[in-house]
């Protein structure tokens, strides 16, 4: 399958890039991991006139820690961020990176490109607003920076402007005493999540501080749970906190009946893949290793 | 429609071997080193980023060359089945492809194949999930992929004895 015919340009930096994309106007997109954009032109529910690929610019691929968060450069992919002993200091980052699709899907795929895309059943978001997460954004104008709640606007819409793109993506890391745990409810490997949970809390011994609670794939943005995070902040995990909180998931999820299954179906598993995440989450949060995994259909 | 669009010059390494070629920049990976090279061991199964089929080895990393364009490997070197065999010789994969009965159609099998090189490259000794974690990208629709599991154990035993 050929995509319609388009223009390549090669930008030699971010900078560069955002002139070629406010020069060459609407019919201009951007070009990372290609992994979400290139399927889109093949089946022609994408076609941009001109590609500023952006895969060619050094320095755009990195994990730094700095004052106490890590940086991740934007064209770094999900396979570098899996593999990354400074990135697993977040497990639920490892969790996110080492689970999306297929090896060869995360030797491409990136971090800035994920969140710009901002696919409803895309893991990125979820997980990372479980955490203090910061986009930076490099436009005509300079740079500026964007929460992650804010940057996600709704499905495949960001707070970017056309002739804008994510430079970076900071996240804090927790504090000691604190983990967290995300898992998906997948049919395979190269296909997006039935529905996923995320989950990061702050233990005090036995009694949760804090709690952020957001879902995947019920929604068409990442959900977060205030209801499910009350629930749980101030009390043990005893099978009432624990039950409130499911519901609480359940209940704030909004999925669509499709191919993956009935709105009834995810809701539920919804809430199962919160007590796992919650259950993963809270033995990581007092210091222990963890394996956790995807379950796979 | 589009006026016309200028081809871009590239130079890349396929199976070692230098080439400088004008691609247009919509033509895919998959499509220059099966159309423009001749390289027809790598193939299109779903064409939609799903089955694995044109898996090929950019810089040592397993990607789909069905979604890829082939200017993005400017300046790469690229390894597909064809580079597998040395001096008439098949590869440790390849072997143990065909002594486990890792195929039947052979329609998957380069995708697999190179998936495996790439775990093999950086793992001697994989763990079970490690295997199957490695090749969750490749679909096979004949074997159950039992054979192929242990098509690369096997492979992985002669690489580490090599
Ligand atoms: C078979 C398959 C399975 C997948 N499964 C999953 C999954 O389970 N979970 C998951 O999260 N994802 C999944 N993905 C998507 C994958 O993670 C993509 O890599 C990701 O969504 C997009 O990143 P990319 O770098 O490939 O972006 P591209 O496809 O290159 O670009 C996506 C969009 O973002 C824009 N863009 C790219 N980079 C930037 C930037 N720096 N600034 C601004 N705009 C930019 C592009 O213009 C384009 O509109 C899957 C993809 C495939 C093909
Ligand atoms: S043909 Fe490329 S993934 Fe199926
Ligand atoms: S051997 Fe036929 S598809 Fe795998």
């Amino acid at each position: 399958m050929y995509p319609r015919a388009f223009h390549y340009h090669r930008a030699g930096s971010l900078t560069e890039a955002v002139t070629m994309l406010s020069q060459l106007g609407d019919d201009a997109k951007l070009l990372a991991g290609g992994q979400s954009l290139i399927p889109l032109m093949k089946l022609r529910f994408a076609n941009p006139g001109h590609l500023v690929d952006l895969n060619f610019i050094s320095g755009t691929s990195y994990i730094q820690e700095e004052d106490g968060g890590l940086r991740f450069g934007a064209l770094t992919r999900h396979a570098e961020i899996a593999d990354s002993a400074l990135a697993a200091k977040i497990p639920i980052v490892h969790d996110c990176a080492a689970g999306i699709a297929d090896v060869q899907v995360r030797n491409r795929g990136t971090i800035g490109g994920s969140l710009a895309e901002a696919d409803p059943s895309g893991d990125w978001a979820v997980v990372l607003m479980t955490l203090a997460t910061e986009v930076r954004c490099l436009g005509t104008n300079g740079e500026r920076t964007v929460p992650l709640a804010g940057f996600v606007k709704d499905a495949y819409t960001t707070a970017l402007a056309h002739d804008e793109l994510v430079s970076e993506v900071r996240v804090k890391i927790p504090a000691k005493g604190s983990g967290g745990a995300y898992i998906a409810f997948k049919r395979s490997a190269p296909v997006y999540p039935t529905a996923s949970a995320a989950v990061q809390l702050t233990m005090d011994g036995d009694v949760c501080k804090d709690a952020a609670i957001v879902l995947g794939c019920v929604g068409l943005t990442a959900i977060k749970v205030t209801d499910a995070e009350v629930a749980l902040r101030g009390h043990s995990f005893t099978d009432k906190a624990i039950k409130a909180a499911m519901e609480a998931a359940s209940a704030a999820a909004d999925p669509q009946s499709d191919m993956r299954g009935s709105a009834d179906y995810k809701r539920t598993l919804v809430g199962a893949l919160v007590k796992r995440a919650i259950e993963a989450a809270s033995h990581r949060a007092r210091g222990e290793q963890v394996e956790v995994s995807h379950i796979y259909a | 429609m589009p006026e016309t669009i200028e081809k871009v010059a590239i130079r890349l390494k396929v199976n070692g071997k230098p080439h400088s070629l004008q691609v247009e920049p919509r033509k895919l990976l998959v499509e220059l080193l099966r159309e423009d090279l001749d390289l027809t061991g790598t193939h299109v199964g779903c064409d939609t980023t799903y089955c694995g089929a044109c898996t090929v080895l950019m810089n040592g990393a397993a990607v789909k060359s069905c979604t890829m364009f082939a200017v993005q490997a400017d300046g790469a070197e690229i390894l597909t089945v064809e580079g597998l065999e040395k001096d008439g010789k098949l590869h440790p994969i390849q072997a143990a492809f065909g002594d486990s009965y890792g195929l039947q159609c052979g329609y998957c099998t380069p995708g697999l194949m190179l998936s495996t090189a790439q775990l093999l490259a950086n793992n001697q000794q994989p763990s079970d999930a490690q295997i199957r974690k490695a090749i969750a990208g490749n679909t096979c629709r004949c074997t159950g992929y039992q054979n192929i599991f242990k098509a690369i154990q096997r492979a992985a035993q002669t690489v580490k004895g090599a």
